[in-house]
């Protein structure tokens, strides 16, 4: 707390897309109430006025991709009582973890003519790698209600709710119709973390992960399932490496390529999960 | 600290920019010897790790290149797959990709003028500081913004990284009735942006011209948008699939961001100034009558004046978001089909900072073979620094502080969106 008595607030970033911390502007009727119940005191995307440490509440966007970040992410441990990070990216190594899978020499020389100027790591690690992390917060990007109901809950401290569960139960709580049963489109909301409110599933588009893995999903089910509606072993592979790849629980479900196709409908997968 | 005739000044974290860069400028001698804008944004790598994937997934993947304008990497995504592929996509499928697009230019106008801009104007650190003194101003800012992002969550699912966007078309087609709830939230953002448009005409503007070749798309009969022919105001024209001869990409040691020029003709800008400069005659008559009366002319060279462009620009986008929402017939399916084959695709449109080309070259399973991807800000970068150069050249009777706030203020009036570009202001000024 500082002189006003108002909480400190810091956002930081590190290898990403900025989308995260932009979900915070991007709350238009919370965002001057929010600041009028926090001090922002370091924001470079929003503000020049930088206030120097130690922070209340840090909230961290983007993966570590290079020695000097590897660094900085310490600091920012060092000066932030509450850390949270938000996003795929801080919390599973983001879509630039696709990395870990391949040689990032290689990769660095597709992109540019003289890779010696370029400082990188071989891999893309979440924050959870290099720190302590009090709270994560999934998705690509971040849900606004759920970021809103972070702070808050962070303000008057108290736990945040944010149910663990997976997208299938929220496309049923928004009764959207299950694409897989009526379209035989390939869906990952019975292995991933619920948030979005199912917006894919409402617009007639399978899941495609961008919350990262619920807790403990059924990776056999999930892989027979998604052979079923005529995905490759490729497909499946790719499909967990996006943008939560290098989340243990998407690598672990990428290697379940084999196995019968389950006998079950999605309704059923989703219950014996549960 | 002033009036020394060798210093470094040093901008370690640019603020109130989209990412992470620095400047560097040295002055030997009571000379400007050296103005570098370092963006030091750590690469991700997409180029490389596009191949091998499906010919459906740019539009996801390519959209986390930047929060701010993920709608431009779908669209231009999209763009070049279909052309790969041979095929076209017009009729109300397009229009609903313009009117997406609008939402997109709204959304990232708006937050670069009131969150990003307008405090430097106004002598203000950030918008929430503004906001203590004028909360109304704010308000109105954040209500104008918020009707961009509203086209962008109808039609693409959320505002950041939309999720209904695909290879030709969207999953979701939206019935008349949703379009016609937000046509109500259009029309009350049509006047606050003709008001922002009046509120910036009145800042103070420096005196400071530029001479860049400018570049943009251009499209007969309107403001081009979601693609057309590259024209420059030197007279060179091309399509899209000739951009890779005439404009050529270079590393430079300071920046993780590739730098861009045109072949045999050097630096250049693109971005609204280009814009507006190029297509001027296409804007809508009630656009061109604000950028009139706003003391714009037929040409917009003075980089500061771009938060006026980015102001008509909302007026037009607003405009023409209501028009298209007036004209629409749902599609009879919200996509075509695009089977794949092997071959190359270009695609290029004008991201809310300029133009945004890629290249994807496709095996006939639909396979990526090869990507390549120049976002705005790369192209801009060369600009960036001579503009720099001239107008620390004025300056440097300026204390370091004085010096590096008008600097980052300078940079702002690009854009930059360094995570696109790979991200802002860290500055250094090495007076010896
Ligand atoms: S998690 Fe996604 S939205 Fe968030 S910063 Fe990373 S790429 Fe951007
Ligand atoms: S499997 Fe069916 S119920 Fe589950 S998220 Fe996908 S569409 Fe919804
Ligand atoms: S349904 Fe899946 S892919 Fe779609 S937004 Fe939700 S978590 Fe992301």
């Amino acid at each position: 707390m500082d002189d006003d008595g108002l909480p400190t607030l810091a956002v930081w970033k590190f290898a990403s897309c900025d989308g995260c911390q932009l979900t915070l502007l991007d709350c238009e009727d919370e965002l001057l109430a929010v600041a009028g119940r926090v001090r922002i005191a370091h924001f470079l995307e929003a503000s020049r006025a930088v206030l120097p440490g130690p922070y209340d509440v840090s909230l961290v966007e983007g993966s570590i991709t290079t020695p000097e970040d590897a660094e900085r992410i310490q600091r920012v441990r060092q000066m932030s009582r509450t850390l949270v990070t938000i996003g795929a990216c801080a919390t599973a190594g983001g879509v630039q973890a696709l990395r870990n899978f391949a040689d990032v020499d290689e990769f660095t020389s597709v992109v540019y003519a003289q890779p010696r100027y370029v400082s990188t790591l071989a891999t893309s690690t979440p924050i959870a790698a290099h720190v302590d992390v009090d709270y994560e917060l999934h998705g690509c990007p971040i849900d606004r209600r759920q970021l809103l109901e972070v702070i808050t809950a962070l303000l008057v401290g108290r736990k945040p709710n944010i149910p663990a569960h997976s997208v299938c139960f929220e496309c049923k709580q928004r009764h959207a119709v299950c694409v897989v049963v009526a379209h035989g489109t390939p869906c990952l909301g019975p292995v991933t973390h619920a948030g979005c409110g199912a917006l894919c599933p409402a617009h007639q588009r399978g899941c495609y992960g961008c919350f990262g893995p619920m807790e403990s999903p059924n990776a056999a089910a999930e892989a027979g399932l998604l052979r079923a509606t005529g995905m490759s072993e490729a497909d499946i592979v790719r499909a967990y490496r996006t943008f939560n790849a290098a989340a243990p629980a998407f690598v672990e479900l990428s290697r379940v390529t084999v196995g019968p196709p389950p006998a079950a409908g999605p309704g059923e997968v989703e219950t014996e999960r549960r | 600290m002033t009036h020394r005739s060798d210093r470094t000044l040093d901008v370690r974290a640019l603020a109130r920019v989209e990412g992470e860069g620095a400047m560097h400028v040295r002055v030997r001698g009571g000379a400007v010897e050296d103005v570098r804008l370092e963006i030091y944004e750590p690469p991700r790598f997409f180029e490389a790790f596009l191949r091998g994937r499906r010919y459906t997934e740019p539009p996801d993947i390519t959209a986390r290149i930047c929060g701010i304008c993920p709608v431009a990497y779908q669209m231009s995504a999209c763009a070049a797959i279909e052309d790969a592929c041979g095929v076209r996509v017009d009729g109300p499928i397009a229009d609903l990709r313009r009117l997406l697009y609008c939402g997109e230019w709204i959304e990232s106008h708006t937050l670069h003028i009131y969150l990003l801009h307008a405090p430097d104007f106004l002598g203000y650190p950030s918008a929430l500081e503004l906001a203590k003194d004028r909360r109304d101003l704010v308000e109105r800012g954040l209500a104008l913004k918020k009707a961009g992002n509203a086209i962008v969550e109808l039609l693409g699912g959320r505002a950041i990284h939309p999720i209904n966007v695909r290879v030709g078309g969207f999953y979701r087609a939206p019935a008349p009735s949703e379009l016609a709830a937000l046509a109500r939230t259009l029309r009350v953002a049509l006047d606050q942006a003709l008001d922002t448009v009046q509120w910036a005409a009145g800042f103070e503007f420096p005196d400071f011209h530029h001479d860049h070749e400018m570049l943009a798309l251009t499209t007969d009969g309107r403001y081009a948008i979601e693609g057309g022919t590259v024209a420059t105001t030197g007279g060179l024209t091309f399509g899209p699939g000739d951009f890779e001869q005439h404009v050529i990409e270079e590393q430079v040691p300071h920046s993780t961001a590739l730098h861009a020029r045109l072949a045999d003709r050097g630096r250049y800008l693109v971005g609204p100034a280009a814009r507006y400069t190029l297509n001027r005659r296409w804007l809508s008559p009630l656009a061109r009558e604000a950028a009139d009366a706003a003391g714009l002319g037929e040409q917009c060279r003075n980089p500061y004046r771009s938060i006026l462009v980015r102001a008509v620009e909302v007026v037009y986008a607003v405009e023409e978001a209501l028009r298209l929402i007036d004209a629409y017939e749902p599609p009879a399916r919200p996509a075509v089909d695009v089977p794949p084959r092997a071959g190359v695709g270009f695609g290029a449109t004008e991201a809310p900072r300029g133009i945004l080309f890629h290249r994807y070259g496709l095996d006939a399973e639909g396979l990526i073979t090869t990507a390549r991807i120049v976002p705005p800000t790369s192209q801009n970068q060369a600009s960036i620094e001579d503009d720099l150069r001239r107008f620390v050249a004025a300056r440097l009777d300026f204390d370091d502080e004085r010096l590096t706030a008008e600097c980052e203020q300078a940079i702002r009036n690009y854009d930059p969106c360094i995570s696109c570009s790979t991200h802002f202001l860290d500055l250094t000024i090495d007076r010896g």
